[in-house]
């Protein structure tokens, strides 16, 4: 209670818009869904580089094999979600928009890997050292799982010049629709403050932060019940506003620290995992199970009954929306991820990977951009930007090709977070060419380092 | 086969059209005040402005940029329209109306490109032309119906008075005739067809703040600088200086506050940048009013900083990550 009381209702302090919520599903129980007849598993479900198959064509696997080994410093394993027999290794595209190879089973039956533990008895006892927690992360093919997919073993091995103070674990859920976070923690909630000890005991910090917006009111006071049995876990409510999951906007509401340009949250001393993250690190080191599935929220203004699902990586999202009464016919749009960051799909037949925290189906009356109009200097973009930009301006360089400027300008400072364009009276591409911008920035910065 | 973009999928429903809307909403309650003080010569000297800002817009979009797909729904012009017929006395000749309109939209709007590339406002643009081309028209101020008791059916302004009073030495005990504050409030005061009435603006503006339209800076800035500089005169000599109420109540104060120094297009980006902004309105109208030649000066004041806006705009809000250390 005395921490509530003391980080009574903080947040971030630039900018930040108010979207309609639509957490239509948080009243959803988690369910199973049945397993698919085929999964298609990415081997590229993380940033870096893609992991190497190590199953053939024909090769029988059980739920829980490894069939990708993980390939570079900044890579991850990848693990069958099923049990049954490879039947191709293809190249789709999968929902990062981009071809990727994929390994795709055919399911038959549900034949464990024999070193799992699939009872749900929660296993509490943490005794191990840091190194052996960090090797169990990095065997279970653990990413970020709040959409950014970062491997999570990589992200906590700070270089030794710099020192871990908190760990922050973002249960912000700021996106519109997505209640996957959410009802993650009002089932798993004891599981959950597990896999913070664990994290915890990894990075050598003492004490952890849970940021949760407060429209979550069930999930902070059952959280605050069970983390009180931890050692420094603090939950902390926080104000309801977009982009608060930011990693940035979450370390400056929780820490009052902000993070210099250019740099990561480590400088600070914060380490930001997500809690559904946490949940999996809890599964991969007191269940020896890895990474194969994780909550979905299927959602949509249309859909009969949004719901969360607990999905096997690897199925075709169409089925996803299949067991929610199939897809509305004025979809205009297929968003894997949240409204405002993620990303739209071409088709449906994408499987989930370990990144995908949803999958909403959008009508056109909400996807639709207007025509773009005249800017109108209205400076809503110069006030709703998290990071202290000028939208507008960057826009223009960006159109009129004036990189320097658009450098000088701090572009890559940019989180895409999209409150800009999502503000815009005048309906104008703003992060649209905000990222075009960044992206050439990069390039000719890297140009300009080789030289 | 879906449609695919880049993210956000999702969008604020507010577009211009709504902004527009919603200002032409907000000017209605000082319009019902102007036609309540003026009579009908204030419903016609608007209705006059507001179509002949439309027609200008329509025949320059059409002939001149001959835009095949454009839109004067957009409801900006009858913004402007509206403005310049609030700036100028109800009485005022029907062609000199048409002649601000198109100083306002075809001059200070469409020549630079249409809305949001103006750089001054073009209500008030077309309202210093026509001061400085038609001074005597301009300065006409005919009286309001509850008060034409008195000799003849114009008068002069609060401010007029005042400094016609200071100029020939009267100190402010001795100038006749200043109206009580109830009056200035409600509007009962001779003055532009729109700008009466504090309390109808005021709601106006409310209204805006409400509907986010516009945010406070902009308007308690320019009132409260206002205050001060005149506030700090008055306590220095009162037999000089009126009280500083009089000034906020008076003339194109509140008008110029809420309505016309908030103009998104003119006004500065940054919420730094809108506060010296704000700040040099009021305090260029104060130095006008009490020192310069003519009774009211806040469209000069608003015209000199939208000038100034492009240099106000250079200032960059405060970047995430550039402040370490400075919070603990």
């Amino acid at each position: 209670m005395k921490l509530r009381k003391k980080y009574a209702m903080q947040t971030f302090t630039k900018g930040g818009i108010h979207p309609l919520e639509h957490k239509l599903s948080s009243k959803q129980p988690i369910e199973m869904l049945p397993i698919p007849e085929f999964v298609q598993i990415s081997l590229s479900q993380h940033i870096g580089v893609a992991a190497t198959p190590i199953v053939k064509v024909g090769d029988s696997v059980k739920v829980g094999t490894c069939i990708g080994e993980s390939a570079g410093f900044i890579s991850a394993r990848v693990h069958s979600s099923v049990s049954g027999t490879v039947e191709k290794i293809e190249s789709i595209i999968d929902t990062s928009g981009l071809y990727r190879n994929a390994i795709y089973i055919q399911v038959h039956g549900d034949e464990w890997e024999s070193n799992i533990d699939r009872t749900s008895d929660i296993v509490s006892k943490i005794d191990y050292t840091p190194q052996y927690i960090l090797d169990k992360i990095s065997q279970a093919g653990i990413v970020g799982m709040g959409g950014a997919t970062f491997p999570l073993h990589v992200k906590l091995s700070p270089p030794d010049t710099t020192k871990p103070e908190v760990l922050i674990i973002n249960a912000v859920e700021c996106e519109p629709f997505l209640t996957a976070d959410h009802s993650l923690m009002l089932e798993k909630a004891e599981e959950i403050c597990i896999g913070i000890s664990l994290i915890k005991k990894v990075l050598g910090v003492d004490s952890a932060l849970v940021g949760i917006e407060n429209n979550k009111p069930d999930a902070i006071a059952l959280m605050q019940d069970i983390a009180h049995k931890y050692n420094g876990i603090g939950i902390v409510p926080l104000q309801i506003k977009y982009p608060q999951g930011g990693e940035k906007q979450l370390i400056e509401a929780l820490l009052h620290k902000e993070v210099p340009s250019g740099q990561l949250p480590i400088v600070v001393g914060a380490v930001v995992v997500n809690v559904a993250t946490a949940f999996a690190v809890y599964e991969a080191v007191q269940k020896n199970k890895p990474l194969i599935d994780r909550v979905v929220t299927v959602t949509g203004i249309e859909i009969p009954k949004p719901s969360n699902f607990l999905v096997r990586i690897g199925t075709s999202i169409h089925t996803l929306f299949e067991a929610v009464g199939g897809i509305p016919q004025n979809t205009e749009k297929i968003i894997s991820g949240g409204p405002m960051m993620g990303k739209a799909l071409i088709h449906s037949h994408m499987p989930v990977s370990k990144g995908t925290s949803g999958v909403i189906a959008v009508p056109y009356n909400l996807a639709h951009r207007d025509e773009p109009f005249n800017c109108i200097r209205c400076a809503r973009c110069v006030q709703v930007c998290p990071m202290g930009l000028q939208p507008y301006l960057l826009q223009l360089y960006s159109e009129q090709r004036m990189y320097e400027q658009l450098e000088t300008n701090f572009v890559l400072d940019c989180i895409e977070c999209g409150s800009c364009s999502y503000i815009c009276p005048s309906s104008r591409p703003l992060l649209d060419y905000i990222r075009l911008g960044k992206n050439k920035v990069s390039q000719i910065i890297r140009k300009r380092k080789q030289k | 086969m879906y449609t695919v973009s880049a993210s956000p999928h999702i969008h604020a429903k507010q577009n211009v059209n709504r902004i527009m809307y919603d200002v032409i909403i907000a000017l209605l309650p000082a319009f019902g005040v102007s036609i309540l003080f003026f009579g009908m010569s204030a419903l016609y000297t608007t209705l006059i402005a507001i179509l002949s800002c439309i027609v200008i817009e329509f025949l320059i979009h059409k002939f001149l940029f001959k835009k095949q797909d454009f839109s004067i729904k957009d409801g900006s012009a009858v913004i402007t329209g509206m403005l310049l017929a609030f700036n100028v006395p109800s009485s005022i000749p029907w062609w000199i109306i048409i002649i601000g309109s198109f100083v306002a939209i075809g001059i200070a709007k469409m020549s630079f490109g249409g809305l949001g590339n103006n750089i001054f406002n073009p209500a008030l643009v077309g309202r210093v032309f026509l001061l400085i081309s038609f001074p005597v028209d301009m300065t006409l101020w005919p009286k309001t119906t509850l008060n034409q008791s008195v000799d003849g059916l114009t008068g002069p302004t609060p401010l007029a008075l005042l400094k016609e009073g200071i100029v020939s030495g009267k100190n402010i005990m001795q100038i006749k005739g200043l109206p009580n504050y109830q009056d200035m409030f409600l509007g009962n005061i001779g003055g532009s067809l729109g700008e009466i009435s504090a309390l109808a603006i005021i709601i106006g503006g409310i209204y805006l703040l409400f509907r986010k339209v516009i945010t406070w800076h902009i308007p308690v800035f320019v009132l409260l600088s206002m205050f001060v500089f005149s506030g700090i005169f008055y306590l220095l000599n009162p037999y000089m200086y009126i009280n500083p109420l009089f000034h906020l109540l008076s003339g194109g104060a509140m008008l110029g506050a809420w309505f016309m120094a908030t103009d998104m297009a003119t006004s500065p980006m940054t919420i730094k940048g809108q506060i010296i902004f704000a700040v040099g309105i009021g305090i260029i109208t104060m130095i006008i009013r009490m020192f310069g030649a003519y009774p009211e000066g806040i469209s000069f004041a608003i015209l000199l900083m939208n000038a100034v806006v492009p240099l106000l705009n250079k200032i960059s809000p405060s970047r995430y990550g550039s402040s370490l250390s400075i919070k603990k």
